[in-house]
Formats: structure tokens, C-alpha cells, sequence
């Protein structure tokens, strides 16, 4: 799975009431409404800036707060390729694998808004094209690959009638 | 081999002889558990699985507590989706309006989450079971859905952080002041994907009440679960209430942790977390002065009977500042008919709050006390995340029930002292 985007750089500990506000997230199950406010109270403009498969890039800790499935379901809406993190709280993680949603873990430091990603999540490795750096990245759990390159968990699911682990 | 109660109950759910950290492991279910903003989602993802029934319909429970009584014609929506799924697939753990409480203030009292318990729910504050020896995590709607489907489902076990408490607390400080104080100790991050062990004398000492607090906040500090072992005060809780068989696990002596933390709780001062993380806590008496516009009591932290025995106990025979407005939510219906008996709601009308009927409602910014652009909250809830209880630029600050009826009182942040002398 090579995925290949623009870089869009974020802190440390973005809750998931920044990647979709509250006022929004409980008012509605259509995701591509969510996805117009997607990370707005950080960056009043990201949802119009970011272009099919872009990455979301952020410090320690993303997505910690609420289990709520609209974190990740309001990123991928917005065209969201994947989210790039030193680590992420476990709860967005999970629910980001389930949903569809790749999280790559690794150093972030390295990467600027603008840059110029390739990201291969079987072989491990992150290029900066922009910079010319090649990052390594934290391979997936095999499970968790599996449900990812099966489309989240409902199509893995349906594919084997349990979790193939 | 030795083992964590964590590592133990997991091993017990996998059918193994033993786990150990990092392992990758097919969990059976206890009970699973989502509420009217999380079961939608999951029930959408249940219906693309296409099966006519759940695992076990004893075992699910659904509660509609984040938007009811529904708020608006979408949340009616929501707890309709939630109200027909209950029904078409025959759930008994359904909980309607006027039975219906804070779901991590009710399963509990209900009976639903046991000791020993393997248990996930679509709430990330699912982790408050752990209080009773159980291990609880919360997931995402999807994760639910194929728990509905399966009542199993696919977890790391996590690595374990010892946390011992040593000697008393002093008076007004509770399990939300220890707890508040460890996340300020380690960060939001502090505990991530480990499990939280709380140990020592002080913990001991707590109350099913204040224990039930301290694990509900471990996902504050990024833990998979927090989780203490059983003793004779939680036989005593839980034997009148459970419908089913449980179990007690201990940790071995000589388990392995990756990180042991130690404090001295006679230092401990209650706690206040400034805006907008959890982990900025600081002694009241560092916050001391701060002017507030609402106080909130109530919330799956600290909704239960003994926080509002705590809170009426300060405003017994006083008034509320008249420039604030003071919301109390008794958790359960249970709780409700509790304080109604012993004269706790005729205290806190009579000081000129409101009581509502059990919601999570303000915690979230839901209804039932939103914050306008600039005001200031003092809460017993559990997240004071930018514009969590309404406008972006409201503050919320967060306690326990003591320094928030003490405030209350004064219409600032204020020790419990101050407004009760030295009688605890």
C-alpha cells in the first residue's frame, strides 16, 4: 500500500475535539458535513487547503479524547491519505485501522507543512521527497495491516465471518 | 510465571494459561456497552455485517445518556435509531428514559460489570470498571459492531504501570484529587496504552465511589485501563447487585511493571486542573480567587451518591454566590431517589441550585449548561479541553465535588476550608 501526498503539520495531543468540534459531530451521521469542519479550530482553512491524500502530521498523542468514530471518518471524508504521528492515543488508532484510516507512527520532526510524502506501509518506509530523508516507520501490527489493506474492519468481517488474526 | 490482575483477566478471556505484553490476543466479552451518540454509528456498521442477531442480547447493553431527554429533533433521531435497534434485536440491558442513568454510574449499580469482568464499550470513559477489578476499554462504534456480532474481540495485552499510594488523605481530598494529581504528575500522554494499577494504602482506604473515579480518568492519562484489585468493600458492593457469577484477580507479588510511580498522599492538596488539559493541576490553593460563571457536579466522574453527600454537606444551610449558576446531576435514578431521601436535593434547592435528571449533557458541551464566549466553569467532569462545554473561548476548570460546592458558595475557586472551617 503506497500512499503519496502533501504534508499538513500539526502539535502535540490534538484531541478529538479539534479533528471534528463537538457542536458538529453529534448533529449528524453524514460525514461528508463533518468533514467541511474537520480541524477547524486549529486551522480555519484546512478542510478547503487539503487535496485527496494529503497527510495530517502531528506531534505526540494524537487523537486523544473521545472514542468517537467521527474523529477518523471526518479525516478520511475530507480526502485525508493518512495521519503521520510520533504516537497516537490508543482509542483514535484503533478506530482509524477500523475505519480505513492509515496512522503511521514515526518521527515527525523531520517533516514540513508542503512537504512531499511517499509512505509504504508494507515495507516500512517514509520518503520526504521534499527534503530528500528517508524516515523509517514503525511497521503495523500484522492484524491491523490486514484490516487496514481489507478496507477497515466491516470488510475484513464480512472477507472471513471473525478476526483473522 | 507470574502475572498483573490486567494480564490476568485477559489470559482468563483468551482461554490461555498466561499473556504477556505486546502479545496479540482473541478476547470473549463480558458485555458490551454503547450510548445514543456511539450506537448509531456502530448499529450503521452492525447492519453492513448482515446478521439477524447480536451474540448475546443479555449482553449488550445500550444507554441513551449523552442527549436525553433528547435535546433536539437530530438527538431524537439518534435515541429512536437506538430505541428501534433495542427492540428489533430483542436487548434487555436497555435503559429508557426514566430508568435510564449515566451509563458508568449505572452498570455498575445495576449489576451489569462485575469483577474479573472482560467489558468494552463505545465511551472512552468505559475504563471506570476497572475499579471493581474488572478490565474495561473503550473502542470505536466498529470495534462495538463486531463485538455485537462475535462478544469477542482483538486486543494487545498492554504493559502495566504500578501506581502506590502510601498514607491518609487529608480531609476534602477524594479519588478525583488523586487522580487529577497523577495525571499532572505523568501528562496526558503518561500512561499511554498501558494499563493503570492502582495501589496502596489510600486506595484502600477510597470507596467503591472514589475508586470508580480514579479508573474512569485513566484514559486522561492515554492508559487502556485503570484497574485495582477487589477487597471486602467491593464483595460488599457487588454481591447484592450481580446477576451472574464474577470473579476476583490479584496481581502476583513479583508481576513485572514497566514503571512504578509512588506518592504521599498526606501532601496531596485537593486538586485543580486548569484549562485546557486535564494534566495542568495544581493545589487549590494555587487557584485560589479565580471568579467562575457555573459550577457543575455531577458526570460518569463524579455523579455518584457520596460525591453528592460531599457536596451537600458544604452547602447545608448556605446560599449559591448569586453570580454564578450551580447544576447538579445525580448520575442514576438511583442516586436521584438516594439524595431524595436523605434530603441532599431539598439542600441544594434550597441553596439555589438546579438538579437536573441524570445526563451527560454539559460535560460535553450537549445541553444542560453551555458556556458562552469568555465564561468560566468550575466542573467535576472529566476533560477541559478548548470549548468542551460550549463556546471555544470558555474555560473549564476541573475538581471534585468539595472544592466545587465550596466555590459555589464563594463564586470563586475556593478550599473547601475556607467555607467549612477545620471540620471535615
Amino acid at each position: 500500500m503506497e500512499l503519496r501526498g502533501k504534508a499538513h503539520c500539526f502539535g502535540d495531543d490534538v484531541n478529538t475535539d479539534y479533528i471534528i468540534s463537538g457542536k458538529y459531530k453529534f448533529k449528524t451521521l453524514d460525514m461528508k458535513e463533518l468533514a467541511k469542519h474537520v480541524m477547524e479550530d486549529l486551522d480555519p482553512d484546512f478542510a478547503r487547503k487539503v487535496q485527496p491524500g494529503d497527510f495530517v502530521v502531528a506531534g505526540r498523542n494524537f487523537g486523544c479524547g473521545s472514542s468517537r468514530e467521527q474523529a477518523p471518518l471526518a479525516l478520511l471524508n475530507a480526502g485525508v491519505g493518512a495521519v503521520l504521528a510520533q504516537s497516537f492515543a490508543r482509542i483514535f488508532y484503533r478506530n482509524a485501522i477500523n475505519t480505513g484510516l492509515p496512522v503511521v507512527v514515526c518521527d515527525t520532526s523531520l517533516i514540513e507543512s508542503g512537504d512531499e510524502l511517499v509512505v509504504d506501509l508494507e515495507k516500512g518506509l517514509l520518503q520526504n521527497l521534499t527534503k530528500g530523508k528517508e524516515i523509517p516507520i514503525k511497521p503495523l501490527p500484522p492484524v491491523m495491516l490486514k484490516i487496514l489493506s481489507d478496507g477497515g474492519l466491516a470488510a475484513h468481517f464480512r472477507k472471513y465471518g471473525t478476526f483473522h488474526l | 510465571m507470574s502475572m498483573t490482575i490486567t494480564e490476568k483477566i485477559l489470559a482468563a478471556h483468551a482461554g490461555k494459561d498466561r499473556v504477556s505484553p505486546g502479545e496479540l490476543i482473541n478476547c470473549r466479552l463480558d458485555l458490551v456497552l454503547a450510548n445514543d451518540v456511539t450506537a448509531p454509528v456502530a448499529i450503521k456498521e452492525f447492519s453492513k455485517l448482515g446478521l439477524d442477531r447480536v451474540f448475546d442480547p443479555d449482553r449488550v447493553a445500550l444507554v441513551p445518556d449523552h442527549f436525553t431527554p433528547n435535546k433536539d429533533i437530530k438527538s431524537a433521531e439518534l435515541a429512536l435509531c437506538v430505541r428501534e435497534f433495542a427492540r428489533s434485536y430483542g436487548i434487555t440491558n436497555y435503559f429508557e428514559v426514566g430508568k435510564m442513568g449515566i451509563e458508568h454510574c449505572l452498570l455498575p449499580e445495576q449489576g451489569l460489570v462485575l469483577p474479573g469482568d472482560m467489558i468494552i464499550g463505545a465511551d472512552s470513559h468505559t475504563c471506570t470498571y476497572g475499579a471493581l477489578g474488572a478490565f474495561a476499554t473503550g473502542v470505536g462504534s466498529t470495534d462495538l459492531a463486531a463485538a455485537m456480532a462475535l462478544g469477542e474481540c482483538w486486543f494487545k495485552v498492554p504493559e502495566s504501570m504500578k501506581f502506590i499510594y502510601h498514607g491518609k488523605m487529608r480531609p476534602w481530598v477524594g479519588g478525583k484529587d488523586l487522580i487529577l494529581y497523577t495525571i499532572g504528575d505523568i501528562g496526558v500522554d503518561g500512561a499511554l496504552y498501558r494499563a493503570m494499577e492502582f495501589t496502596g494504602e489510600a486506595i484502600q482506604d477510597l470507596s467503591i465511589e472514589g475508586r470508580l473515579t480514579m479508573c474512569n480518568m485513566a484514559i486522561e492519562a492515554g492508559a487502556k485501563n485503570g484497574i485495582l484489585a477487589p477487597d471486602e468493600k467491593t464483595k460488599a458492593y457487588v454481591e447484592k447487585r450481580a446477576k451472574r457469577p464474577y470473579r476476583f484477580y490479584y496481581s502476583d507479588p513479583d508481576a513485572a511493571y514497566v514503571e512504578v510511580k509512588e506518592y504521599d498522599v498526606s501532601q496531596i492538596e485537593p486538586q485543580v486542573a486548569f484549562p485546557h488539559l486535564p494534566e495542568n493541576s495544581r493545589p487549590v490553593s494555587e487557584a485560589q480567587g479565580i471568579e467562575l460563571d457555573q459550577v457543575v457536579i455531577g458526570s460518569c466522574t463524579n455523579g455518584r451518591i457520596e460525591d453528592l453527600r460531599v457536596a451537600a454537606k458544604i452547602l447545608k444551610g448556605r446560599k449559591v454566590h448569586p453570580r454564578l449558576r450551580v447544576i447538579i446531576i445525580p448520575g442514576t435514578q438511583e442516586v436521584y431517589l438516594q439524595a431524595l431521601r436523605e434530603g441532599l436535593l431539598e439542600t441544594f434547592v434550597e441553596a439555589g441550585t438546579v438538579v437536573s435528571t441524570p445526563t451527560c449533557g454539559p460535560c460535553l458541551g450537549g445541553h444542560m449548561g453551555i458556556l458562552a464566549k469568555g465564561e468560566k466553569a468550575l466542573s467535576t467532569t472529566n476533560r477541559n479541553f478548548v470549548g468542551r462545554m460550549g463556546h471555544p473561548e470558555s474555560e473549564v476548570y476541573l475538581c471534585g465535588p468539595a472544592v466545587a460546592a465550596a466555590s459555589a458558595v464563594t463564586g470563586m475557586i475556593t478550599h473547601p476550608e475556607e467555607v467549612m472551617g477545620d471540620a471535615d
